[in-house]
Parts: C-alpha cells; sequence; structure tokens
C-alpha cells in the first residue's frame, strides 16, 4: 500500500503501554562532564565562544555587530504568548561535554556515554547498512553546544555533497560560509535571530554542489542536556542549480522545572531549479501540566528562493516545548519559485504556541502553499500567524492558505491571524480557515464500532494532520504520529 | 431458540428529561424484529441506550445480552461482544479513510476477544468481497469515513461495516431512510446474508417498503418510551395504512 500515514495502524501496544513508557520519554539527562562557561551575556561572552571554536576574524566581527545590534533592540512582544521576562544574564551561552575539547576524528573516539544517549532516543550513530528499502539518513547531533557525530560524511563527500558541523565549515569551507550566512536571515532581522548571531554555538552545514541530488536523507538531532543552559543552534543549508536534499530536524531535552532557551537561525538557499525539502520533528520538553518547566523555542526559519524555479517545502510537526515562536518563511526571488509550509502544531496542558509562516513573493508566477493545522487541547493556547506579501513585479502570483483548527475540551483556544498585503493586481490570493472539536458523536462512532476512546482521539487528529503528515518521509511521519498520540495523552474524558 | 436480548422495565433519559419510560422487549437469536413508531418516540434513544452511549442514563430497569447485564461493558465491548447499531445519522470523520477505519475497529474487536488481528493482505481479502456484495466503488474505501457521502452512501457504508465486523445482535435505525430502491434492494439483501440461527436483528424503520424485502418475525410500536403493541408481519401493514393515532389513544 502507498505510503499514507493515515494507513498506520495505531500501535499495537496501545495507547495505555505507551503512556506509561513514554510520557515524555526523552526526558532523562545524560551525566557527562561539561565545560561550561559562567553564566551570563556580554562583549566577552561573545569573544570567548569565538575564540573556543577558533573562529576568524570575519565572523568574530559578525557576531560582535550583532551582539552590538542586539543591545539596541526590544524583545517582541506581539505574539499571542505570555511568559515572565527573560533573564539574559541567567543563561550560559556554552556548554560541551568535556570529551569533545580534542574533537574526536571518529565515532570510536567518541565519549561511549554521548553515544548511549543518541541510542535511548532511537537515533543510528552508526553506519551500518540499513534494511533492504529502506533509505539510510545521515545524522548530525549536537549536544548542548557542540556536534558530537556527523555519520556517512565519506559516502556524502563521493557525492560532492558537504554535510558536517558548522564549525567545521567555518574551517574548511570558509568562502562558502562567508558568502551565505546571515544572507537569508540578516543579523540584525529579529530580537532573537540578532542574540543567535551574537552566540550561536553549533548546528549543521548543508552543500549540495550544481546538478547533485543527495544520495540520502539528512538529519539532525538537537539536544540540550545541561542545566540553565541556551542552545543557539545555526544551520545553513545551501543547493546550487538543479542540486535537491531532503533535510530532518528533531529536537528533544530533559526534564526540568525551569525553563530553557532554544533560540536557532536557519538558513536555506535554492539556486535555479534547486529543491530543499526542510522536515522538523520538534520535542522539546513542553513542561509539565501544570506548566512548570519547559523549553522557550523561539526560532527564525527562512529560504530563500534565489534562483528560478526553486523549490523550499517546509514540514514542521510541533508538539513539544513550553512556548514555540516560529515562522519558517520563503521569500520567492525566482521567477515560478515554489513555496510550501505544512505544519502540525499540537498545545496540550500549558503549551502555547505562536506559529504559521510568511511567503514573500517577489518574482513571476511564484507560487504558495500554506497548509495549517493547530490542535489544542486542555490549557493550551495557539495562534496561526501568516503573512502572504506579493509585491509589484510578481506577475501571476498565487497562494492557497488552508488553516485548520482542533479543539479538544473547551478550555484550550485558537486564533488566526492571517496577514495579506498585495501589491499587484494580478495575484490571486485564496484562504479557507475552520475550527472544530472532536465531537461526542465522533467519538461515539467510533467506540461503537469497538474502537477504544483514546485510539479514536488519535485516529481523529491523525486524520485531521493528514495533508500534512503525507509530506513527511515515512518514517517522520510514523513518529509524529506517536508523538501526536503520546502528547495528547488524558485530552478527553 | 434462546434469548439474546432481554429488556425489562428500561426507563433511560438523556439531559434530564426521560425517553424511555418502562419498556419491554425480548429478541431471541434467529429472530427479526421490527420497531416503528411516531417520530420522537424513543426509537433512536433505544439504539444508543443498547450501543451504550454514555449520555443516555438508563435509571431503571435492565438489559440482559447473552444472559449478561449490559451496563457493566462500554460502547467499545459491547461491539466486541456482538453488538452492532446503524447509525439514523452516520458520522464524518475526515482524513481517516474507510479501510483503516474498518481495519482498526475489526481488529480492536478481536484484540478484545482475544482472537489474532488480521494482516494486510487477509483484511483486505475479507473487505474486497464484501464491497463487491454491497456494489460499492472500491474507490469509496480510501476516502475518509463518510466524508462528502450521498445520504444512501452513508447508509449503504453503514451496512457494508455489519458485513465486515460480523456482529450478533444487529440494531439498524432507519437504515432504509434516503435509499434509493436499488440501493434498498442491496441493503436488505446485506441484511438478509446475514441471518442466521444465532443471529439477531433489529429493524427500526417507518415504512413497508424494508419489510417487503426483510421478512419480520415480531412488529412492535414503540410509542411515548413505551412498546405499545407487538404483532406478526400484517401490524406493519395495518400501521402504513391507519397510522399511529388508533394506538396512541388506546394507550
Ligand atoms: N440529547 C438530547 N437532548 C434533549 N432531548 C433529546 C436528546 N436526544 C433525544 N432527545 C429527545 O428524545 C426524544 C426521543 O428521540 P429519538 O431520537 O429517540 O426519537 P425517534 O423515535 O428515533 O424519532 P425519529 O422517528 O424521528 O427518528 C425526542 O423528543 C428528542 O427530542
Ligand atoms: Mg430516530
Amino acid at each position: 500500500m502507498a505510503a499514507n500515514p493515515s494507513d498506520i495502524p495505531v500501535p499495537a501496544e496501545g495507547i495505555e503501554a505507551l503512556v506509561q513508557n513514554r510520557k515524555y520519554a526523552a526526558g532523562f539527562v545524560t551525566d557527562v562532564e561539561s565545560e561550561r562557561i559562567a553564566p551570563g551575556l556580554s562583549e566577552d561572552v561573545v569573544r570567548l565562544i569565538s575564540a573556543k571554536k577558533q573562529e576568524p576574524e570575519w565572523l568574530l566581527e559578525f557576531r560582535l555587530k550583532a551582539f552590538r545590534r542586539w543591545l539596541s533592540m526590544r524583545e517582541p512582544h506581539w505574539a499571542h504568548v505570555e511568559h515572565p521576562r527573560i533573564d539574559f544574564q541567567a543563561i550560559t551561552y556554552w556548554s560541551a561535554p568535556k570529551s569533545m575539547a580534542n574533537r574526536p576524528k571518529s565515532l570510536d573516539e567518541v565519549d561511549p556515554k554521548l553515544i548511549e544517549t543518541y541510542n535511548k532516543l532511537g537515533i543510528p550513530l552508526k553506519e551500518q547498512e540499513m534494511l533492504a528499502g529502506v533509505q539510510n539518513v545521515a545524522v548530525d547531533v549536537v549536544f548542548d553546544s557542540v556536534s558530537v557525530a556527523t555519520t556517512f560524511k565519506q559516502k556524502l563527500a563521493d557525492a560532492g555533497v558537504i554535510f558536517c558541523p558548522i564549525s567545521e565549515a567555518v574551517r574548511e569551507h570558509p568562502e562558502l560560509v562567508k558568502k551565505y550566512l546571515g544572507s537569508v536571515v540578516p543579523f540584525g532581522d529579529n530580537y532573537y535571530a540578532a542574540l543567535n548571531s551574537a552566540v550561536f554555538s553549533d548546528g549543521s552545514f548543508v552543500f549540495v554542489p550544481k546538478g547533485v541530488r543527495c544520495p540520502m536523507e539528512l538529519s539532525t538531532y538537537f539536544r540540550i542536556n545541561e542545566r540553565n543552559t541556551g542552545q543557539f543552534e545555526r544551520t545553513l543549508i545551501i543547493c546550487e542549480d538543479d542540486a535537491q536534499v531532503s533535510y530532518l530536524e528533531g529536537c528533544t531535552a530533559p526534564q526540568r522545572d525551569e525553563n530553557q532557551l532554544h533560540a536557532a537561525v536557519v538558513e536555506l538557499v535554492a539556486l535555479d531549479r534547486a529543491e530543499i525539502k526542510y522536515s522538523t520533528v520538534q520535542n522539546w520538553y513542553p513542561g509539565d501540566e501544570n506548566g512548570v518547566g519547559g523549553i522557550y523555542n523561539f526560532v527564525t526559519k527562512r529560504g530563500d528562493c534565489r534562483g528560478r524555479a526553486s523549490k523550499i517545502s517546509w514540514t514542521q510537526v510541533e508538539t513539544g516545548s513550553a512556548i514555540t515562536w516560529k515562522y519558517p518563511s520563503c521569500i520567492l526571488r525566482g521567477d515560478d519559485s515554489v513555496g510550501e509550509f505544512y505544519s502540525v502544531a499540537l498545545t496540550h496542558h500549558r503549551q502555547q504556541a505562536d506559529t504559521g509562516t510568511k511567503m514573500i513573493h517577489l518574482g513571476r508566477n511564484t507560487k504558495s502553499t500554506i497548509v495549517s493545522k493547530g490542535i489544542s487541547a486542555g490549557h493550551g493556547q495557539q495562534a496561526y500567524r501568516g503573512l502572504v506579501r506579493v509585491l509589484e513585479k510578481a506577475e501571476g502570483a498565487r497562494n492557497h492558505t488552508q488553516c485548520d483548527s482542533l479543539l479538544i475540551g473547551d478550555q484550550c483556544g485558537a486564533h488566526t491571524f492571517p496577514y495579506t498585503e498585495i501589491r499587484n493586481p494580478t495575484a490571486i490570493i485564496e484562504h479557507e480557515a475552520t475550527t472544530s472539536k472532536i465531537a461526542d458523536d465522533q467519538l461515539f462512532y467510533c467506540r461503537a464500532r469497538g474502537i477504544g476512546e483514546e485510539d479514536a482521539v488519535s485516529m481523529i487528529v491523525n486524520g485531521f494532520c493528514k495533508d500534512v503528515f503525507k509530506e513527511l518521509p515515512m518514517e517522520f511521519a510514523v513518529e509524529a504520529q506517536k508523538l501526536l498520540q503520546v502528547s495528547l495523552e488524558g485530552a478527553v474524558g | 431458540m434462546s434469548q439474546l436480548l432481554q429488556i425489562e422495565n428500561l426507563h433511560a433519559e438523556v439531559a434530564g428529561k426521560e425517553i424511555l419510560k418502562g419498556l419491554d422487549l425480548a429478541v431471541n437469536a434467529g429472530e427479526v424484529h421490527a420497531i416503528m413508531g411516531p417520530n420522537g418516540a424513543g426509537k433512536s434513544t433505544l439504539s444508543k441506550v443498547l450501543a451504550g452511549a454514555e449520555d443516555y442514563v438508563v435509571t431503571a430497569g435492565t438489559i440482559r445480552y447473552q444472559g449478561r447485564d449490559l451496563a457493566a461493558l462500554s460502547a467499545e465491548q459491547r461491539a466486541a461482544h456482538g453488538i452492532f447499531m446503524g447509525f439514523q445519522y452516520p458520522v464524518e470523520i475526515p482524513g481517516v479513510s474507510n479501510m483503516m477505519f474498518l481495519k482498526a475497529a475489526l481488529n480492536a474487536q478481536r484484540k478484545e476477544r482475544g482472537e489474532p488481528e488480521l494482516d494486510a493482505g487477509d483484511f483486505l481479502a475479507w473487505v474486497r468481497h464484501r464491497v463487491k456484495q454491497m456494489k460499492m466503488d472500491p474507490a469509496m474505501l480510501s476516502r475518509g469515513v463518510n466524508q462528502g457521502f450521498s445520504g444512501g452512501e452513508k447508509k449503504r457504508n453503514e451496512i457494508l461495516q455489519m458485513l465486515v465486523l460480523e456482529p450478533r445482535l444487529m440494531v439498524l435505525d432507519e437504515t432504509d431512510s434516503g435509499l434509493d430502491i436499488d440501493a434498498l434492494k442491496i441493503v436488505a439483501d446485506g441484511i438478509n446474508a446475514m441471518r442466521s440461527p444465532e443471529r439477531a436483528t433489529i429493524l427500526v424503520t417507518h415504512y413497508q417498503r424494508l419489510l417487503d424485502h426483510v421478512q419480520p418475525d415480531v412488529v412492535h410500536v414503540l410509542a411515548a418510551g413505551r412498546i405499545v403493541k407487538s404483532g406478526g408481519p400484517e401490524l406493519a401493514r395495518e400501521l402504513e395504512e391507519k397510522g399511529y393515532g388508533w394506538l396512541q389513544q388506546a394507550a
């Protein structure tokens, strides 16, 4: 049968078992000795981070400019989220396992405890041959502020693809990094992007040269382990003319009573006819049912369809984090370029999410599609915020937006803020929005056919998310379904 | 003949309003019973109480099914034990394919009964054959459950579910309403195909025309929350002619 996620049966062990075993299964702490700098943020800290990474002068300059800009900026307050003031002086901006100090050359040299962490999370760090028919996935794993390991580097290099930690790219491919870093998200773009540009630690770098289709899926797993530590990941993906890549990102963190900040910047550049597919399954620790703890996920993700007929597609499944503030966007600069945004966001208990996208149509006959599915349960609060902007030269631009909210219970909320700015009269913009509740009659219908309540809820929710899940690579679709199921535990009854 | 269902002095309310007011009904295995009666009499309420809808509260009386008290069983357990209700208004579940729904339902029931679940191949064969029986377009299987189905298609889909799940007690609430003439025949054939000495059927209907195809053993009139008259197949024809007025006066 086709890889249709909603045809995947509800796991046999049943929700009860899943809930008991899983809850937030990624909530453990790895006991490794870390080298961390004292909490606080200053120009000295920025210099220290840059020095630790032995960065060239131009990058230090980039960081310092960003830092100075950040000092002059104010925290944004327009999002539909509420949280206590963040004390930026209480955060540690650099933490790395000591064992990483002299950069292990291969997986064999990596601290087994770190390897074990990723095994526990179900992330394969061995380059074992997978079963027939299953595609290999190359993985880069980032632990607090450093990249721990990247697999399949050689195989990728043979194809001409560069996939490595961004700090390594700064050393090995400075001309590429210098050319593209900050070219999509300028250092002063917004408050959190400026902060990230000043203190970013690690993240992935991908470069796919002209005409190359990346031979396997690439993925990065981000893990925050240390207490009171912020993670400031920086990811940069470039596809030259006619190149293609599919990239996946996963995130987890230990279960803690404090809030931790994750402020990432992701930049994508697609040249002529290039295609980048970027998928995220975000499962940061969401806090407990009373809203204690959890990650503040304040992220700037933007793709630049710089070339003709290029395509950038964002797919995100956001189930974690106490607060999510995230708008993966596309700048449709090249004529005939295509931008897509498929999103499932789930907020349960006291989680808050303000998420959506921006589609900026600059080129002619550019096309964008937005499909946003918001699910709120418990006291979860959720906003979809989307901007479709069509500039003067964008003859024949088209956008279709589908924005649906599903409410479970009556304490939660869903809000939609669609903005459009149309400066070219030939543009065709369609917007559809629905809000529905999981109705009691739907639940009863399922139960009357023998399907238990929890399974029925997860089936109905998965049906609601189908249009997004079908955009995910198969393994991620399964993972996403399981996550939704676990995240919704106790949402009814 | 063994008694499959035995309802005694059933009182049930919904939203604080008493709808069933001392209903008695006994159904033997192998029988087909028709329940007719005026709008709002409580026919759908009875069906939902049997299926285990929680917003319908039984305040007095008992329902025994296969000799055991139904009160202890949840809706999903009742389904697994063979109670099937065909909905008067089947519900839409967008994005969940009919196929996936049927498989989840069948396997959930099998699991509850301690039977092995069917794998994808066996299940496909199981369903395909029945889709053909219902003269349905197989493409319907990949559409969302009842999503955008016409009124008649929804009813036909209910009978497909029944054929797939092979229940023991079928409570079909106005499955004949909204069917065209050919579809009525197909649905009736589906119901007849399920008739067996171990099974029983309760047909809730307003019209004689279904009963022309599915011969009932007993016909009941449900009015104001009680069975006010029972008789043979001729009672249905009498009702068709006279309406319910004469009975309500009597009751
Ligand atoms: N949720 C509810 N809240 C209030 N009243 C209800 C509810 N459900 C049913 N009722 C009432 O209970 C009574 C019986 O309804 P029921 O649906 O059982 O009738 P019926 O015999 O099936 O009628 P019909 O032939 O029209 O289908 C009606 O008066 C109806 O309005
Ligand atoms: Mg009715």
